[in-house]
């Protein structure tokens, strides 16, 4: 449904800049009327009657499924904004920031009251230049917050020197090359780089190239480009059936070899500028794995459902861009943990190269295995 | 099938907000809005809007007697009686009010968060603490007894008794709860899909699953033998005739390919308006199924659905701003 109300959800660890990115929303000329769901109701300076405090609270199910967790405060919150659909435009959700990010966005798959009415635009997380580095050694919470990311404010760049801000971004990057980076000082990144990002919409993954040339912190300026289709899939969890793609291709196999990249192996030829440095995190990475050209639906649709049905707790972040033999679209998918939505998206143009790629951001993944299950999916 | 139509004793007026809740002043329809504002409709159709929660939008809603009962996420619960007079019951100072009962004499109770107040009819204020968020309310129907639902379970509270506390407890996130009209059990809706019932002598636990959806909406039938429930492409209604649902299979009643969102029995007969997630209502009678179309399909989801007291008359309204009234031959 195109009237969904887009959802932001805002990340960070205590003291990254989350209040002053909130009062510049709340405060600057956009247009736009955001009801803001806060942890800490006092902070936020500005008198707005859509500001609402929230409580955060964790529901678990009674399946033991992990990515049905979800928050009962942002239910209830957002069935009552809806009853007050008229009086603004778009949600921003502040969690604490100890706040595991996953129940939260969660809460837009898993419970269907929110998901016909609202849609997770994206993943903000403010990180502190100074202390991010710390925090990612001592905080797991600062580590998940990096990691579910789809875009990352990096705050307070001026407390920090050239040297410490391409140490902090090569540890950004050793555990999501995937995120839009925006360096700042006072938070003060366009708010267009930040809201209504579509960040969950399959639509706008174009491409899985991680993200190394930030030194200029250049936007697209694709914000508002128009949607020409629109698929009513719903995401499926583990705990439940499988919505996947049930056509059956006929065709001839292609002879590709498999290659792989991985995405730190990226890191060292783009070092330029500042010196962006290379880390690798001992439990939080990204893999990234491609195969030059088609993977066969029929063996990787079961293979990947598997995959995070087991491996999905350690799984925070997965997407994919895949070339089916015969068919003239491209397949895409993104995932929260266990819960997938996947769909045939526009052609592969002409000129694009066909090849198949998936991602995956999470815990102590076994690049190895999943590899191998990839490539075994090779037409 | 093809369903008999009640469309044309149907009128129905635009109110231009979400209907959040809707009850009886006697003969007078009052309709709460997402947008503050309650609309009172008298018998001879005329129509007038009460500012009852002035910039802010009515949550919730109850039927006090002959007065509708709001609260508001500007943190007050308000009284709007048929002549349109508004009072402030209750200020929270923007406190969300998300939870809401009442009683005819008068007697009030909400949620705040993990505290729930109660107010009886002389005004003696009395408060309580769960666990976690207090999401659903219900008095009993005897005694100044209380049920709450929350996270892993519901508890029963006397306001007036110290100590007056009894547990019920259940894992999972209890949602809206009911009492039974004979007292004997407490159910409550549950956010992974199910219901999950008490029978109060005993303590013995009930589950009732099966539902696609949450349910929502919960109505008791004149007799107290039926439980009827939102939540699936068919009113489910549960049979509590002696020894409760355990062991038997409910009733599906107006299945259609949409979610049912309301339920409202009638005050007199085993007949049942359900209304759907696609803003059709449907009247249902349990004893023969014969169905009868009381609104037709269209963009909207039944938000409110009530028998006037008689039950000569149905009263609903939708997320989208419409209501109306059928007034039955």
């Amino acid at each position: 449904m195109s009237d969904k109300i887009p959802v932001t959800v805002l990340t960070g660890y205590l003291g990254a800049g989350k209040t002053t990115l909130l009062n510049r929303i709340l405060s600057e000329e956009h247009g736009r009327r955001y009801a803001v769901i806060v942890n800490e109701f006092g902070e936020i300076g500005i008198d707005n009657d859509l500001i609402v405090g929230a409580d955060e609270e964790v529901f678990e199910m009674n399946n033991g499924c992990v990515c049905c967790t979800v928050r009962g405060d942002l239910i209830r919150i957002i069935e009552g904004l809806v009853k007050r659909r008229g009086r603004f435009d778009a949600i921003i959700v502040e969690t604490t920031g100890l706040a595991d990010p996953a129940p939260v966005a969660q809460t837009f798959f898993v419970d269907k009251d929110v998901s016909d009415r609202t849609r997770l635009d994206a993943v903000v997380t403010v990180a502190d230049a100074r202390w991010l580095s710390d925090r990612l050694k001592d905080a797991p919470e600062a580590k998940n917050q990096i990691a579910f990311a789809d875009v990352i404010v990096l705050n307070k760049t001026d407390l920090v020197t050239a040297g410490e801000l391409a140490e902090v971004v090569g540890r950004i990057r050793a555990i999501n090359p995937y995120a839009k980076l925006h360096k700042t000082q006072r938070a003060a990144v366009p708010l267009s780089d930040v809201l209504e990002q579509n960040a969950f919409d399959l639509d706008r993954i174009l491409t899985l190239e991680p993200a190394l040339l930030e030194e200029d912190d250049a936007h697209d300026h694709d914000h508002h480009h128009g949607h020409d289709h629109h698929h009513e899939h719903g995401p499926d969890c583990g705990c439940g059936h499988h919505h996947g793609d049930d056509h059956h291709h006929e065709h001839a196999n292609h002879d590709h070899g498999p290659g792989h990249s991985h995405a730190h192996s990226h890191a060292h030829t783009h070092a330029h500028g500042g010196g962006l440095k290379h880390y690798h995190d001992e439990h939080m990475q990204s893999v990234s794995i491609a195969i030059p050209g088609d993977v066969i639906p029929e063996k990787f649709l079961p293979w990947i459902n598997d995959l995070v049905q087991r491996e999905g707790p350690s799984i925070l972040r997965s997407k994919g861009i895949l070339s089916f033999p015969a068919e003239p679209r491209r397949f895409v998918f993104q995932g929260v943990h266990m819960i997938m939505e996947g769909d045939l998206q526009r052609d592969w143009k002409p000129d694009e190269k066909r090849e198949s790629r998936i991602v995956f951001i999470g815990r102590d993944l076994d690049e190895a295995a999943i590899r191998e299950g990839f490539l075994a999916c090779a037409a | 099938m093809t369903v008999d139509s009640l469309l044309d004793r149907v009128a129905s007026f635009d109110v231009g907000a979400h209907v959040t809740g809707l009850g009886w002043l006697g003969d007078v329809a009052a309709f709460a809005l997402g947008d503050g504002g309650v609309i009172l409709l008298d018998p001879s159709g005329d129509r007038r809007r009460v500012e009852a929660h002035p910039d802010a939008g009515a949550l919730v809603a109850a039927i006090s007697g002959e007065r509708l009962i709001t609260g508001g996420d500007d943190g007050r619960i308000v009284s709007t009686d048929a002549n349109g007079n508004v009072e402030t019951l209750v200020d929270e100072k923007g406190r969300w009010i998300v939870a809401l009962a009442a009683r005819p004499d008068g007697a009030l109770a909400w949620s705040l968060g993990k505290d729930v107040k109660a107010r009886d009819n002389r005004g003696q204020e009395t408060s309580f603490s769960v666990g976690s968020t207090a999401q659903g309310l219900a008095f009993a129907p005897k005694g100044y007894r209380l049920a709450i639902s929350h996270y892993n379970g519901a508890t029963l509270w006397y306001p007036a008794v110290e100590k007056g506390v009894e547990t019920l407890q259940w894992k999972g996130a209890h949602l809206d709860v009911t009492f039974s009209p004979d007292n004997l059990y407490v159910v409550t809706s549950m956010q992974e899909n199910t219901l999950h019932g008490w029978r109060l002598k005993d303590g013995k636990d009930m589950r009732m699953a099966g539902y696609p959806a949450k349910t929502r909406s919960f109505a008791w039938s004149h007799d107290g033998d039926w439980l009827a429930t939102s939540g699936a492409d068919a009113a489910i209604v549960w049979p509590f005739a002696k020894d409760g649902p355990m062991g038997k299979a409910p009733r599906e009643c107006g299945v259609r390919s949409a979610v049912v969102t309301r339920v409202a029995f009638h005050p007199g007969a085993l007949v049942l308006a359900a209304g759907y997630a696609d803003g059709a209502i449907l009247m249902i009678r349990l004893t023969d199924a014969a169905e009868l179309l009381v609104r037709s399909p269209d963009t909207s989801v039944v938000s409110a659905l009530a028998w006037d007291a008689k039950g000569s008359k149905l009263a609903f309204g939708t997320d989208n701003g419409n209501a109306g009234i059928l007034t039955l031959p």
